[in-house]
């Protein structure tokens, strides 16, 4: 009988051997599509039951977890959650994770590879995982400074520090609670998010940089850096504002803000130009320079690219291939360009940092969980956008903006601040957007602030009276 | 001669590896200590004094077993027992931390604490232990089973049938394989697997060669006569009758598997394997097509995510539990392993693949097959039929038992209900499999025993005639 015997034998190893093969696909080829599943409780719980490390503003946690008594161990709270929500994001058992809860989740719950010491010390002593901190780039009078001036408006304010591209405040009106969304409860949970979704003022929304606007005379700047990189122009240069300006080849007469010329005579220089937000000078400028070098202009600030703060900007862009008329109003920041908050403060910090345009970041340092540094995030440069000199040009322009034209409301005591207005039209039914972006102290910049004001209740739109005064707030803060 | 002094004459011809055994049952002590210690600090319960206490237990209990063998069972295979006494205190430990998770649950819940089980199981171990020694005595040589053969058979049918009886017998979750008395519930089908692989055993010995007679050919292959499928016929017919009215797909399936198999092995002839691979297709057809639950079990495993939130959730848990494990596990005492229903049952293989992984599982199931291999190496080895047909049977019975729940855990086939051999939590299930540990030791020990004793007369005429 022994031969039938070692058949059944064989028999049972092929089935033993489907078993081995059948745990090897779920536990090891498919673990991540099992893992991923939305109703798989596991991966989040084991998430909550860690105590996940905290994101910090200088040395505070906005975000950090507590101990409960509950199923889920700990429990995420945010100190101040809608001022940080733009940063932070949220972390919810129902709709997973945004902000830097999501992009440094690996940071946050341990598992990233820079624990590779720690979670080997933790396997061996049986301790629990604990995650690393983030510590942002945020400094928190210049965030408290930004969300108090947009109350009551919707809108969106960047500070940048030129010199190295962190980003000193990112905020945002309308915004919300993430402590909410990261509660416990998942039916308080569903319907505060439910809610937040059907408000048409979009909460959710990154505004700082996702909310893409034409950025109007704020562009001017773009414009003019593009006429000093030409060599045609320079600030002394003189260019034609008239009353109007008939974009070419079209019967259609552009104006001024003031209806008038920019200057008696209709004759100004590009300082004068860019100090009173001359329209008919700029759009006759941009047809000079032409589509291409204002894109190249743009471009090498930032314009087309997408940035990963490591949260993921929206990439502001300069129209393709626009025809002639299309360009008059392209330089002027209307047409198709459109730019985040945070692409304009990168305009602005350019200009401040020499013509050095650094790539803008949001993660300070990364530290373990005893608060070792693990990793620093060094300043890179993202384009050097103009000449040092010419920056140098463009920055006193701006500062004749702040001290004799349109943007007084941003002037600080004492200090030099350089800035540039701007109003743009979105189109007949929705009201302008008022714009400001300034860095100070011109002559030494430690912040650049872009402020983008999407509405604001108010009939008189205008950059000077609505933004000025939130950049004015936010640079005192970090200068203070 | 005393066991005693025969060992002393024969010992040098014949190592008996009773030292062996005892070192690897020292190993098996270690890994279950170290198991609980784990998942005492893991789970921040800590170490106490009853916890030292079962491991001193189990210590004593499986020396009694160790020492036993050494008397009643000198030459018995070495290894049976260590890997045996393995799967049992992993599946303690594994008992043990389903227990913290569920009185953590309700701690959190305010509910009460549920009574732990890992103390009923270790006194069922004690149980099976008694049995086991028991076996060993009462049985000093497994050719006189040979003599129960049909009383078994009939005792083993009636326990099979018992659960329907009124009064005692319990449905449980849908399936009645289970009878109480006297506050006990006790699954007769575990013992009714014993008996019955004794019966088919004797049963298949005596009617081995009308049954391989050849009467038709057809494609090549020989088919049995018509009057001889009688036998084929009423464990089909057995095996469905578990199924439909006692709905255990887990049990009807190990006995119909275990018959056809042991029915070939007897007369070797395949065409019984394929005669009964077509009687289960056959069976699974009608009983799919006849039965809500059978096809409920189906059409879940062909896409449980569909049923996630109801009858496809143990399934699902289980999946999601065996991924969260991943290669090397969540670590013992830190998965959530009580996420499965029945997770120190029916799924307790999901809880040990959640927190030791993949490399656990490989672990477990290659202790399993360890004992099987173990077991039909003494099939090939022991040198009467009746022995040898009762090794195999024992050993599909465990073999079966295994793919049959971790198949079904794992979805790699419908799930059906069986206990996971030494590991699930059950009295009847524990002291079942030690009894098949007991009957595999004996037949080895026959096996390898130096010749002393002369076989029985028939026993060698019939050697003889079918000398293979």
């Amino acid at each position: 009988m022994t031969r039938p015997i070692l058949r059944t034998a064989l028999v049972f190893a092929l089935l033993f051997i489907a078993l081995l093969i059948n745990v090897t696909i779920i536990q090891f080829v498919r673990v991540g599509d099992y893992r991923d599943r939305p109703g798989n409780q596991r991966v989040l719980l084991e998430e909550y039951d860690r105590e996940r490390g905290p994101i910090l503003v200088g040395s505070d946690p906005v975000a950090r977890s507590v101990e409960t008594g509950d199923t889920l161990r700990f429990l995420r709270t945010y100190s101040d959650g809608p001022l940080y929500a733009p940063v932070t994001g949220f972390y919810s058992i129902v709709y997973g994770a945004t902000g830097l809860e999501r992009q440094e989740n690996r940071i946050l719950n341990g598992k990233s590879d820079l624990f590779f010491i720690e979670r080997t010390e933790q396997l061996f002593a049986g301790r629990q995982q604990l995650g690393g901190a983030v510590e942002t780039t945020i400094n928190d009078r210049a965030q408290r400074a930004a969300f108090e001036g947009l109350q009551g408006k919707i809108g969106a304010v960047v500070a940048i520090e030129p010199s190295t591209g962190r980003i000193l405040a990112s905020a945002q009106t309308p915004s919300f609670d993430p402590g909410i969304l990261s509660s416990h409860d998942p039916s308080e949970i569903r319907a505060y998010y439910e809610a937040l979704k059907a408000d048409p003022d979009k909460p959710l929304l990154n505004r700082p940089i996702v909310s893409l606007n034409p950025p109007g005379s704020t562009f001017k700047l773009v414009t003019a850096a593009a006429a000093l990189a030409s060599g045609k122009f320079t600030a002394d240069s003189v260019l034609p504002g008239p009353a109007t300006y008939r974009l070419p080849e079209t019967k259609t007469e552009l104006r001024n803000w003031n209806r008038g010329p920019c200057a008696p005579g209709g004759k100004l220089t590009l300082a004068e130009a860019l100090a009173v937000s001359c329209n008919t000078a700029f759009a006759w400028l941009g047809n000079e320079l032409g589509a291409e070098a204002l894109r190249r202009q743009s471009e090498l600030m930032g314009f087309g690219t997408g940035f990963e703060l490591p949260l993921r900007s929206a990439t502001s862009r300069f129209p393709e291939n626009p025809d002639a008329p299309q360009t008059a109003l392209s330089a002027i920041g209307q047409f198709d360009v459109r730019a985040t908050a945070l692409q304009m403060a990168m305009v602005g910090a350019g200009i401040a940092n020499a013509g050095a345009v650094m790539r803008p970041y949001l993660v300070q340092e990364i530290r373990a969980p005893d608060l070792t540094v693990l990793k620093t995030t060094e300043p890179e440069v993202f384009e050097q956008a103009m000449t040092e000199a010419n920056a140098a040009a463009l920055t006193e322009m701006m500062v004749g903006a702040v001290e004799q034209g349109t943007g007084s409301n941003a002037r600080i005591n004492g200090v030099s601040v350089a800035g540039k207005t701007g109003t743009a039209q979105t189109g007949n039914d929705r009201p302008s957007i008022a714009w400001f972006v300034a860095f100070a102290p011109a002559n030494d910049p430690k912040v650049a602030v872009a402020v983008m004001i999407e509405e604001s209740g108010v009939a008189e739109v205008s950059g000077n009276s609505l933004a000025a005064p939130i950049a004015r707030a936010v640079m005192q803060a970090v200068l203070r | 001669m005393s066991s005693a002094a025969r060992q002393a004459v024969e010992g040098v011809r014949q190592p008996n590896r009773r030292n062996i055994e005892l070192g690897l049952l020292g190993g098996a002590w270690l890994i279950g200590t170290f198991g609980t210690i784990q998942v005492a600090w893991a789970t921040t319960e800590g170490m106490n004094q009853r916890l030292w206490i079962t491991i001193g237990a189990v210590v004593i209990l499986s020396l009694g077993m160790h020492v036993t063998l050494r008397s009643r069972a000198t030459y018995a295979d070495p290894v049976l027992l260590p890997v045996a006494t393995l799967l049992t205190i992993l599946g303690l430990v594994m008992i043990y931390r389903i227990d913290v998770a569920s009185a953590l649950r309700a701690e959190r819940n305010d509910a009460p604490i549920p009574t732990p089980d890992v103390y009923a199981q270790l006194t069922w171990f004690s149980v099976a232990v008694v049995l086991f020694i028991a076996v060993l005595i009462l049985v000093p040589d497994h050719r006189r089973l040979q003599r129960f053969t049909y009383t078994f058979g009939l005792i083993g049918l009636v326990l099979l049938v018992l659960p329907l009886a009124p009064v005692i017998g319990t449905t449980v979750n849908g399936a009645t394989l289970w009878i109480r008395v006297g506050g006990f519930s006790l699954q007769p089908a575990e013992v009714a697997k014993i008996l019955l692989t004794v019966f088919f055993a004797g049963y298949l010995m005596e009617k081995r060669d009308s049954l391989s007679l050849v009467r038709t050919k057809f494609l090549g292959l020989g088919f049995p006569r018509l009057k001889d499928l009688g036998p084929i016929a009423i464990a089909w017919a057995v095996s469905l009758g578990v199924l439909v009215f006692q709905r255990d797909l887990g049990t009807s399936l190990l006995f119909f598997g275990l018959f056809v198999f042991m029915l070939y092995i007897a007369t070797q002839r395949r065409s019984w394997l394929i005669l009964g691979g077509f009687l289960f297709a056959i069976g699974a057809a009608l009983s799919y097509l006849m039965f809500g639950h059978v096809r409920a079990r189906v059409t879940i495993w062909i896409d449980p995510w569909a049923y996630a939130d109801d009858s496809g959730y143990q399934i699902v848990q289980s999946l999601y539990g065996l991924a969260n494990g991943g290669i090397f596990g969540a670590g013992l005492g830190q998965g959530f392993p009580n996420f499965v229903p029945f997770a120190n049952t029916d799924f307790i293989v999901a809880a040990i693949g959640e927190e030791l992984g993949l490399t656990g599982i490989f672990a477990l199931l290659l202790l399993y097959a360890l004992i099987v291999e173990r077991g039909f190496r003494i099939a090939v080895s022991v040198r009467d039929s009746f022995g040898q047909l009762l090794a195999v049977g024992l050993s599909i019975t465990l073999a079966l038992q295994v793919f049959v729940i971790v198949g079904g855990v794992t979805k790699l086939i419908p799930l059906t209900g069986l206990t996971t051999p030494f590991l699930s939590y059950g009295g009847s299930s524990l002291i079942a499999n030690w009894v098949i540990i007991a009957l595999l030791l004996r037949i080895s020990d026959r096996a390898r025993r130096p010749d002393t004793t002369e076989a029985a007369p028939d026993e060698a005429l019939t050697q003889v005639v079918r000398r293979v």
